[in-house]
């Protein structure tokens, strides 16, 4: 199994024409690391995970171990959000082995290969189910089933979560925390729901509202797994994030027009 | 439909009849059918035969033309036409609606053609096309082969711009280049949009086809509607219009089955 990959930001900006998405951001993420990118919505959380994953042209750099990213390539998966990104004319199967057809696998490696990463994320029985016959939670799984048969040494999720129920979600929350222990690879986590950062992560990146939004704060988690969301610490943890970003959203309301500036106190 | 509502749908029946669902849609049809005719025969018995010939003669009429076998020279005349054009239009207007849905450069290029020549219906060409490639099958067969490729290719390109950019995305994340992006998703993707346009097609070609037969043939059904003029036979009018319906239904029945058959996993 590959090993997780550091990954480098140095100076980057994102602009789509005269709008700056994202400006001047720098981080350093340790190989193996599980890192939250949070913030209000629409900060450019997930342009800056599509920039990793190289799908946009940015300012500065990102590297991917020693590799300057330019395009996407197959040591950073990428798990989105809408499940529509699976092939809906294959079946799971067919799905996960994707990555490994394009790259001329013989038939019955692919085929040991994706039965052992459906196993992984539970989906045996469903195998040769076609992904509109799946539930919601289901078809993430396969997603990243997908992405991880490619031995990625990254994977990139954008809210891959933020569509399902709540007891779903919890479920696959907790299995995405036994997947990356038994994977070893760096994943860049974007959600916008603290709770599950705080679950999660080794590091919680807070990003500012935008235009030009940039890195806020960096919260270290540095609490055992399983994590007990109602211990004190957690709950500090919480409060903390909860005020960061609050402080953002207003921010990001009164630049909306959606709200009058309130005077500094 | 729910079983249930089918189920209400069923006590409501007239007769009390205890079909299965399936079956008494089919028994509907026919029955429909049937009063059609019907009427039709009633309608005959107040007019002349030039004016509206009978069921019965329009029948019988059918049963000599089969039997001299002239009938099915016709339906295979118009059917093989049909056939050719329609294929080659699908064949060629696939790829084309790729490229052109795919490199802003060749829909450029070819753009200010399909619209214009997309108003101008192929019967508007009949002469041209006899004129540049005489009265054979040829002319027939290229008509049609018009008709079908422009509802072919525009149906394309709107199955390639409807294609969900995060699929792509995807699919390059996983180690897709140009080719394989065109091949395992973009084609995937437009193969419904294809098959609509295709069977739109279908349908146009049997307008281009009588058409083309009038104009410029001695065989086919068309044409054999067209020559019951001379001879004042309206019964041939109607064995030709009948011939067309079932053969078109037929048509569309095997295009659907196939489909059915070799796209499934493709109508998501």
């Amino acid at each position: 199994m590959a090993k997780g990959a550091s990954i480098k930001l140095d100076h980057v900006g994102i602009s789509f024409g005269d709008a700056h998405i994202v400006s001047n951001v720098n981080l350093d993420i340790r190989p193996g690391e599980f890192i939250c990118l949070l913030g209000p919505s629409g900060c450019g959380k997930s342009t800056l995970l599509n920039a990793i994953a190289g799908f946009l042209p940015v300012a500065g750099t990102i590297s991917v171990g020693a590799d300057r990213v330019s395009k996407p390539g197959l040591d950073r998966g990428v798990v989105f959000q809408s499940a529509e990104v699976l092939f809906p004319w294959l079946t799971i199967r067919e799905n996960v082995e994707y990555g490994l057809r394009l790259a001329g696998v013989p038939a019955k490696e692919r085929r040991e290969k994706a039965d052992h990463f459906i196993g992984l994320v539970g989906l045996a029985h469903a195998a040769d189910r076609f992904p509109k016959q799946l539930s919601g939670g289901m078809r993430q799984r396969a997603q990243i089933a997908r992405v991880l048969i490619n031995e990625p040494s990254v994977v990139l999720m954008d809210e891959p979560f933020g569509a399902l129920d709540a007891q779903t979600r919890e479920v696959l929350q907790g299995e995405l925390d036994r997947i990356w222990r038994e994977t070893g690879c760096t994943i860049v986590f974007v959600t916008h729901d603290i709770w599950e950062a705080l679950l999660l992560a080794d590091r919680v990146v807070v990003m500012t509202a935008g235009p030009s939004a940039g890195i806020k704060t960096i919260e270290k988690i540095d609490l055992p797994h399983p994590r007990d969301q109602g211990s004190a610490e957690c709950l500090e943890l919480f409060r903390r994030l909860r005020d960061d970003i609050g402080e953002e959203v207003k921010r990001a309301l009164v630049q909306q027009g959606l709200k009058k500036e309130e005077p500094v106190t | 439909m729910t079983d249930a509502t089918q189920g209400t749908m069923m006590k409501r029946f007239p007769f009390n009849l205890r079909l299965g669902p399936e079956l008494s849609k089919i028994l509907i049809g026919v029955a429909s059918v049937i009063c059609g005719v019907l009427l039709w025969h009633i309608a005959s018995l107040y007019t002349s035969p030039l004016f509206l010939p009978s069921p019965v003669s329009v029948g019988q009429t059918a049963l000599e033309m089969a039997s001299d076998g002239s009938l099915f020279l016709a339906i295979g005349a118009s059917a093989w036409r049909i056939g050719a054009g329609w294929a080659l239009g699908v064949i060629l207007g696939v790829p084309l609606g790729l490229f052109m849905g795919r490199f802003a450069v060749v829909r450029l290029i070819v753009d200010p053609y399909i619209e214009f020549f997309r108003f101008i219906p192929p019967i508007a060409f009949v002469t041209l096309a006899v004129i540049w490639l005489g009265p054979g099958e040829i002319t027939k067969i290229a008509l049609i082969f018009y008709t079908t490729i422009f509802i072919v290719t525009l149906n394309t390109i709107a199955g390639v711009n409807a294609v969900n950019p995060l699929r792509l995305q995807a699919a390059r994340s996983m180690g897709a280049g140009k080719l394989a992006e065109m091949t395992t998703v973009i084609f995937p993707s437009a193969v419904p949009f294809m098959l609509t346009g295709a069977r739109i097609a279908m349908g146009n070609s049997f307008l281009t086809v009588v058409s083309a037969e009038i104009v410029s043939a001695q065989t086919g059904l068309g044409a054999m509607i067209w020559t019951a003029r001379n001879f004042g036979r309206t019964d041939w009018v109607f064995v030709g219009i009948i011939s067309l319906g079932i053969l078109g239904y037929l048509f569309d029945r095997a295009f659907r089955l196939a489909t059915q058959r070799w796209f499934k996993r493709f109508l998501f």
